[in-house]
């Protein structure tokens, strides 16, 4: 109020509030030129368009991304599905031409007049879907006959197709129907109900790179339904294309080995952590799932006693057996409990506790050292090994080296696996742990479980000097131009916590297990390529005096095998497991040996992964609007 | 408690306006929620609606009665109460249509952004009242209420919601402008904006410039909005000169326009009454804008004038975005029109707009 007493004040806002109030005028008068325009000018137009409500939106799929291997061996793709819908108010009579295109079609007709009963009202405006994929022989005989069927139209949707059938399922995953929960999540903005989104494997982790952004056309149709002109229209945006870090070749070898028995194989590169091939038997073939799995098909695969649906190679735990062997070592070692020059004597039984504990050599292995032990698999060393470190030491470094957790792969439901110690088995099961129980864990026995995948990354590990790395399955990320958008760079989750001398010692074990005299995987050796590796029989019964005869299936032990090669510049690490294998020499020792081959003799050379950021940071889950 | 002279001066004359709005306001609404097919789902709106604007009326009388100048005091206090709401929506709001508006406070849903429009033209009134006379405003003036805007901008472009955040953005924009930017202050701040935009929009990653596009269409279908634009033009269009007539409107009865009670409630009237019927619509908010800028005229108090005259611009831009929108000539933002959409924070913040601009042209004179 003072400052009004100041008379030259109020003459600016005088001033200025004219010209705001001459704006705001002038803007209205804008906006009635504008009202008038459309209503006096375009009012005609808009009159017909609004009577007739011609105007139909229709939804243009994006074509989802291609998922492929490293060299660009489609897993997969999109086929054309033609889709016949029907607009109820087009057509004049609904149920003449629900008969007459059941006719056309061959279905029986009672099946189309349910679908177009119901459209009614509102309903009767929106296209309603009669019949998914129909072939291009139906589609000839609608396309000839429109005429006699106004309000059948028929799309060209894309479906999802797997040309390479059941190769890598496991891995690629595969789609569904997006659930009314997923939809309201409001994880995925741009999808609708009868949508599909990855459900499984790659499908599922890169579905924010692999969903494109549909478009649509707003087009006006005549009376019978036919476009007669296009108003507006938004393009699609393909999804981009998934290259996988998988060898087509070495995946479809890795199947065929395992295509008679139930169990896996996963090949990494130590050097990136890329996955070269990652197989789990039996298998399916996704391109059952696109427009939804029979009843039948289901009821199979749930009855199967080896659940083919399964990813064993990451969510199969299995006692490592003999393979976790080379963990005690490591861990004996490093933490001096052993050196590599001490040596146990093995009668091939160790009397504990009141306990006979036995190698599996009968007749035992004498004096050996760590080398040795490891070479022939010595049970006996192993168990004084593990005496002398304690669970809990041995717990601590299993951990280390990344067993017991997951390994961060980007597949879902990816098991952990079970490093036992004696707070563990407090917290389970209210006992206190038995020193006996160590010797079992010390050959990777008793409570220990491991994924596949977990030793395979172990190996690897052991190969690369140590450096642990995360798994990675897909290698890049391109848009359908070409424009690499994401690229795998390795990604180092630590190193094993062991020195260079220890680690030496035990690749020196491994080396001799195939290549030495009385090595027990000396099934894995090649003539031309250093191979290292360790066996694994892990048992499903306890083992028991006088039991080493037939036992029947389901109860034989499952067969183990790890290895890399080649020694000196490891370029692949292997992990083989075979359900109710028997002996991890010849059972696993074999398809790791078949895959080793396959591998390295077709590409002598070193062919690494491309560079870029690590996936996890691009995997953000879809932007919340 | 009212002085008879406070009475005297009350613009009886503008009462027949605002319910006469209000009165257009619920017919339509009416007409939008009964005209769908049944079972109209929306139907129980109409009614709700009605006590929403009972509710606005004694919000307004509210907003009148008390002397308009202790809200010079309770500036702040009240800003800071806001901002709490809308950190609050960010934390604990219900997460609806794609964004976070609401506070769920019992059977009330509460949006805190709609009051915040009204508290920050209060703020800015007090900060732009306490200025010395007579200068032109520099840099250093504009540093408060660009942090006193920006802040609360960003909170609720985070919702997102950012046609309310333009609008808060504009209607602080016009309110600097009249209390005077000093010539080179302008040009310069313009310059700078303009240097920054393109600047910002090339360092934005290429899913970020997606995420503002499709901030500016906040439907998510990418075809969405491009249809809801070209179907309410065929609404408004449709109606010619004289309308389809009351409760005869084929998009609206066909749902084909989308928000049709909200949003598009003046595609719906359009359609309903026509040419002469929307031109008198608009015809009626632009006396009551007038009006507003008649308050600020005849007030002979800082604080009062910038109160009304951003009080003012904060129901126009309201009414220009919203009635733009609807004929395709600004993006679709969710901006309701004041007194006839529905929606209840809206209509009580447009009601505390309306009353005090009553306070401010009551108390032009007398001071207590």
């Amino acid at each position: 109020m003072k400052r009004f007493l100041d008379a030259s004040e109020p003459e600016a806002f005088r001033r200025r509030l004219f010209f705001l109030m001459t704006a705001a005028a002038a803007v209205f008068v804008l906006l009635a030129m504008r009202l008038l325009y459309l209503q006096l000018v375009l009012g005609e137009e808009y009159l017909r368009l609004s009577l007739n409500n011609s105007i139909r939106l229709q939804p243009v799929d994006a074509p989802r991304g291609l998922v492929l291997d490293r060299n660009g061996v489609v897993l997969a793709e999109n086929r054309p599905s033609f889709d016949v819908s029907f607009t109820a108010r087009d057509a004049g009579d609904p149920e003449r031409v629900a008969l007459e295109l059941a006719r056309r079609l061959a279905i029986p007709e009672e099946e189309l007049l349910a679908k177009v009963r119901p459209l009614r009202g509102l309903a009767a405006f929106r296209p309603a879907l009669l019949r998914q994929d129909i072939g291009r022989d139906a589609l000839a005989v609608i396309e000839a006959r429109k005429v006699d069927m106004p309000g059948v139209s028929v799309q060209v949707r894309l479906r999802r197709q797997y040309p390479q059938g059941p190769l890598a399922a496991h891995v690629v995953g595969h789609l569904g129907e997006i659930t009314a929960e997923e939809l309201k999540s409001g994880a995925w903005p741009l999808a609708r109900g009868g949508d599909f989104i990855g459900k499984t494997g790659i499908e599922r982790a890169c579905e924010p790179f692999l969903r494109g952004e549909p478009g649509g056309r707003q087009v006006e149709v005549n009376a019978s339904g036919q476009v007669v002109r296009v108003l507006q229209t938004v393009s699609p945006r393909p999804g981009k294309n998934v290259f996988l870090t998988l060898d087509a070749r070495l995946q479809r070898r890795a199947e065929e080995l395992l295509e008679q028995v139930a169990g896996a194989a996963v090949a990494v590169e130590p050097a990136t952590g890329a996955i070269l091939a990652l197989a789990s038997s039996p298998g399916f073939d996704p391109n059952a799932f696109v427009g939804g799995v029979r009843p039948e098909q289901w009821e199979d695969w749930m009855q199967h006693p080896h659940r083919p649906l399964e990813n064993k190679a990451l969510q199969g735990e299995y006692p490592p057996g003999s393979t976790f062997k080379i963990v005690t070592a490591l861990a004996a070692l490093e933490e001096k409990a052993i050196d590599e020059t001490t040596t146990f004597d093995c009668e091939g039984v160790l009397n504990f506790a009141g306990r006979d504990f036995r190698c599996w050599k009968k007749e035992g292995h004498g004096r050996v050292d760590v080398r040795r032990a490891i070479a022939e698999s010595c049970d006996v060393f192993f168990y004084r090994a593990g005496l002398r470190l304690g669970v809990d030491r041995l717990a601590w470094y299993a951990k280390a080296m990344g067993l017991g957790a997951r390994t961060g792969i980007e597949l879902e439901n990816e098991a952990r696996g079970l490093i036992p110690s004696a707070a563990w088995k407090k917290k389970r099961y209210g006992a206190p742990w038995q020193e006996g129980e160590t010797l079992s864990v010390a050959i990777g026995q008793g409570y220990v479980l491991a994924t596949p995948l977990q030793m395979a990354l172990l190996t690897a590990a052991v190969a690369d000097g140590g450096v642990r790395r995360r798994p990675q399955l897909v290698s890049r990320v391109e848009t359908a131009e070409g424009e690499v958008v994401w690229g795998a760079e390795p990604v180092e989750m630590g190193r094993l916590p062991v020195g260079p001398r220890t680690l030496a010692v035990v690749r020196q074990g491994l080396w001799a297990a195939v290549n030495g005299e009385r090595g027990t995987a000396r099934r894995a050796a090649l003539p031309d390529i250093e191979v290292a590796g360790k066996t694994g029989t892990s048992q499903v019964v306890g083992r028991r005096e006088g039991m080493e005869e037939v036992l029947p299936l389901h109860l034989r032990p499952h067969a183990w095998f790890v290895c890399f090669a080649p020694f000196s510049s490891p370029r692949i690490a292997v992990a083989v497991v075979v359900e109710n294998g028997e002996h991890g020499s010849s059972a696993a020792g074999p398809i790791a040996r078949e895959l080793v081959k396959t591998f390295l003799r077709r590409d002598p050379g070193g062919g690494k992964t491309a560079g870029g950021t690590p996936l996890q940071a691009a995997f953000q889950p879809p932007p919340r609007p | 408690m009212l002085d008879r002279r406070l009475i005297h001066h009350f613009d009886w004359e503008v009462l027949p306006l605002v319910l006469a709005l209000g009165g257009i306001g619920l017919a339509s609404v009416y007409s939008a929620v009964t005209a769908d097919p049944p079972p109209a789902p929306f139907r129980g709106l109409f009614f709700k609606q009605v006590l929403w604007f009972g509710l606005g009326m004694l919000v307004m009388t509210a907003a009148v009665v008390f002397p308009y100048r202790h809200l010079d005091r309770l500036a702040y206090p009240l800003y800071l109460g806001c901002l709490l709401l809308l950190v609050a929506v960010i934390l604990f709001g219900k997460f609806a249509g794609g964004s976070r508006r609401w506070l769920v406070l019992g059977p009330l849903h509460l949006q805190p952004s709609e009051l915040f429009k009204v508290v920050v033209v209060i703020v800015l009134a007090r900060y732009y009242s306490r200025l010395p006379a007579g200068q032109p405003l520099g840099f250093r003036d504009l540093v408060r209420p660009v942090l006193l805007t920006g802040v609360p901008c960003a909170l609720i472009a985070f919702q997102p919601d950012l046609g309310t955040a333009c609008l808060i953005a504009l209607v602080a924009a016009t309110l600097t402008l009249f209390a005077g930017v000093a010539w080179r202050t302008l040009l310069a701040g313009t310059a700078i904006l303009a240097a920054l935009l393109p600047l910002g929009w090339s360092f934005l990653k290429e899913y970020q410039k997606q995420r503002i596009l499709t901030f500016l269409n906040p439907d998510q279908d990418p075809l969405g909005a491009g249809y809801h634009v070209i179907q309410s033009k065929i609404a408004i269009g449709s109606g010619m000169l004289t309308g389809k007539g009351y409760l005869q409107g084929t998009q609206n009865a066909l749902s084909f326009l989308p928000e049709e009670h909200t949003d598009f409630i003046f595609s719906v009237l359009a359609e309903e009454w026509g040419a002469l019927g929307s031109l008198a619509v608009l015809a009626l908010f632009l006396l009551l804008i007038l009006w507003g800028g008649s308050i600020a005229y005849r007030s002979r108090d800082p604080f009062g004038v910038f109160l009304a005259v951003g009080l003012t611009a904060l129901i126009g831009w309201q009414v220009v975005i919203n009635v733009g929108m609807t004929m395709g000539l600004l993006p679709v933002v969710g901006v309701p029109l004041p007194l006839v959409s529905y929606g209840g924070s809206s209509t009580v913040a447009v009601a505390i707009c309306l009353g005090l601009l009553f306070n401010v042209g009551m108390r032009r004179v007398y001071y207590e």
